[in-house]
């Protein structure tokens, strides 16, 4: 239990700077509006010929995808003022500590983002959610976490170098391909009305397939990239 | 070059570091360290820069791993989590938050460190380092001095036995020096251990009881503080560096 | 001896190649169901050579970590390059076979675009390296890449193979349009064996590199330090 005590301590200590600066929480929710200001020039929805529900999945999470990356760099990178991250990593907590919690906060940053750019692309882009509300919100959260795992880890791994805010997007969003994919598909059905059935079941196992794997994988060889 | 170990039995050892060996790729910053800090001592780590003296000190407070050797602490491995219960680091920066207050920074590091009752100790040591008044106000706005103080009273928060201290009096202020005397001395009384890297010689060498000078990668003199040191600061590096 | 080995396998390389080429050439029938198809016997063993590479480098990653020699991490960093180059064969010559057949350059076929994916996740790997100076950190923070990025490998492959068969595209495949033909496999397997010969050869040339220049890095520490 003091693994959790401990990382809910870490995330309590983010998320409360954050929320004092609002720096991550204004600029992704800012660029993700931008983002879908700048679809609508591309994929023009007042077009009536073509329907919003083919696209619009892809373009929700697109658009999450590259508003979170904002945030999820400086997850790590606020730790090497004044050297919190020493004092952090010799701390009693473990680096796994420091990863959940770290990524637990991420995760709350992102889900507030995601919602309320949700809430604002469904009005530009006219998409109903109320049908399908439970599940749009068990995808969100399914693959928010995805991105968070993935993003907080290669956040730690690029902490120290030089071409830091460069290298977190080429390294992440390869890697988020497989559950970026089954969000887009599983959006795609939700927005569309469809709901999770039996034909598009096994992407919401992929994900939790995903989530599992990677947050133990991450977990357990944190400290290979923490501790020098 | 000779290297006099002080004789300690190693349940009376605070620290006790086995060939030791760094290696940065095929660059080794650290060779054969091997040495052994009795419980209660105080030693100051001397050494030019690039000597070893940060390596060293860093894979004592477990942020880093020997690429070969142990390194005990009261017979426990350095990296186990209840043996860093009871070690304080104090490095370059000050390790605080400045988005926090001054009572949520201490009590973060509290909580990690599994500190009994941890509000009234953050208070208390906000209270003997003379910012109790400042206890709410965000880092951010203290001056330099306010948050060299309350670094210290971060890395005595916990009540460590052993104290890892890496070029202290470098970056404090008189008042912030002042706090760090009384709290190392407070340490020495209770039998705590301490190991300061320091270029200050004269400071360190009034405080320490023990000296270890490291010289490229390797101990050059491991001994007592003797006279000759205080009386004249170059004497060591004379002595038993190679200049 | 490192000499003789490489002598021994590039000439088994280039002799299995070569063969097979003959094989290829003048042995099977010009023409199959899909235009172009000698052009497979090639594209399929890369994809073959890449993936033994990622998951080599993989064990690699895992030996490093277990013994802390560099040695495991130079070869694993020669093993990742030479697997993206056999990634990039695989890639390029499924676009002209697909320019054959379909017509088109691209066609977002699962296998190609998997691939597309994995090259992009080892591409990252070779990026990280480059932005690492210092070696021991380097190996580190790549052994970790390479264990979630092999991992992640399996996810990519399995998902968009998934993705397409719900949303087909047109597929780069012999086997779609009707079976090969007794022996006409065979080519595929020994040039996937001359390619792990002539990866080998790579893979011990790009090591002695990286020897090299891990030397260099301690040669100039030890100029500027004490």
């Amino acid at each position: 239990m003091t693994f959790l005590r401990q990382s809910l301590a870490i995330a309590a200590k983010d998320l409360r700077s954050e929320i004092r600066t609002k720096e991550a929480l204004n600029a992704s929710l800012a660029f993700a509006v931008v983002i879908f200001l700048l679809f609508s020039f591309a994929f023009d929805p007042a077009n009536l010929n073509i329907d919003v529900n083919d696209y619009a999945g892809g373009l929700l999470w697109l658009a999450f995808a590259f508003a979170g990356a904002l945030a999820l760099n400086r997850s790590f990178a606020r730790e090497l003022q004044n050297d919190c991250l020493d004092a952090l990593v010799a701390s009693p907590a473990a680096p796994g500590v420091l990863f959940l919690g770290k990524a637990l906060a991420n995760f709350a940053l992102l889900l507030a983002v995601e919602i309320v750019s949700l809430a604002v692309f469904s009005v530009l882009y006219d998409v109903r959610l109320r049908a399908q509300l439970g599940w749009i919100v068990l995808v969100m959260f399914l693959t928010t976490w995805a991105i968070t795992v993935i993003g907080t880890a290669f956040s730690a791994l690029t902490v120290n170098l030089r071409m830091r805010e460069l290298m977190l997007p080429i390294l992440t969003y390869p890697f988020l391909i497989p559950a970026l994919l089954a969000a887009i598909l599983l959006t795609a059905d939700l927005f569309a009305g469809k709901p999770i059935s039996a034909g598009n079941a096994i992407w919401l196992r992929v994900l939790v397939a995903f989530d599992v794997i990677f947050s133990l994988l991450s977990v357990v060889f944190i400290d290979i990239v923490l501790v020098g | 070059m000779e290297s006099p170990l002080w004789s300690a039995t190693p349940s009376r050892c605070a620290l006790d570091v086995e060939g030791v060996w760094k290696y940065y790729g095929d660059f080794p910053a650290l060779r054969e360290i091997n040495l052994q800090v009795a419980t209660g001592s105080t030693v100051a780590l001397l050494g030019r820069n690039g000597a070893g003296k940060t390596t060293l000190l860093r894979i004592l407070a477990g942020l880093s791993k020997p690429t070969q050797g142990k390194v005990s602490v009261k017979g426990a491995d350095a990296r186990q989590e209840s043996t860093r219960r009871r070690i304080g680091v104090l490095g370059h920066g000050i390790a605080l938050y400045d988005e926090l207050s001054a009572i949520e920074n201490l009590l973060l590091f509290a909580r990690l460190y599994g500190v009994p009752q941890p509000v009234k100790r953050s208070d208390e040591m906000l209270e003997r380092t003379g910012l109790d008044r400042v206890r709410d106000g965000l880092v951010r706005e203290f001056s330099r001095g306010m948050r060299q103080r309350l670094a210290v009273a971060r890395v005595f928060l916990h009540d460590p036995d052993l104290l890892l201290l890496d070029e202290p009096f470098t970056a404090l202020d008189d008042r912030a020096i002042a706090v760090l005397h009384s709290m190392l001395a407070e340490t020495h009384r209770r039998g705590g251990t301490v190991v300061m890297s320091t270029h200050q010689l004269r400071e360190a060498l009034e405080l320490a009881t023990h000296v270890v000078l490291i010289q490229r990668g390797q101990i050059a003199f491991a001994g007592e503080r003797r006279q000759e040191m205080l009386d004249d600061v170059g004497w060591l590096y004379r002595t038993y560096g190679d200049n | 001896m490192r000499e003789k080995i490489m002598y021994l396998l590039a000439a088994a390389g280039i002799g299995l190649v070569t063969w097979t080429l003959y094989k290829v050439w003048f042995v099977l029938p010009k023409e199959a169901n899909v235009a172009a198809y000698q052009i497979l016997y090639f594209h399929v063993p890369a994809a073959f050579t890449a993936f033994t590479g990622f998951f080599t480098a993989l064990a690699l990653s895992g030996f490093y970590l277990g013994t802390g020699n560099l040695r495991y991490d130079a070869l694993a960093a020669g093993v990742v390059e030479v697997a993206l180059a056999f990634a990039s064969i695989n890639l390029i010559t499924g676009m002209i076979w697909a320019r054959y057949a379909w017509g088109i350059w691209w066609t977002w076929d699962a296998r190609l675009t998997s691939m597309l994916t994995c090259w992009l996740i080892y591409a990252g790997y070779l990026i990280l390296r480059r932005a690492i100076d210092e070696p021991t950190q380097r190996a580190r923070l790549s052994a970790f890449l390479a264990i979630l990025g092999c991992v992640d490998v399996a996810f990519v492959y399995k998902s968009i193979e998934w993705f397409r068969t719900q949303h087909p595209s047109p597929v780069l495949s012999i086997r779609s349009g009707g079976g090969m033909g007794p022996g006409m496999e065979a080519p595929i397997y020994w040039n996937w064996l001359a390619m792990l010969c002539l990866g080998t050869v790579l893979v011990i040339i790009r090591m002695r590199q990286e020897e090299i220049s891990r030397a260099i890095d301690s040669l100039r520490r030890l100029a500027h330090a004490y």
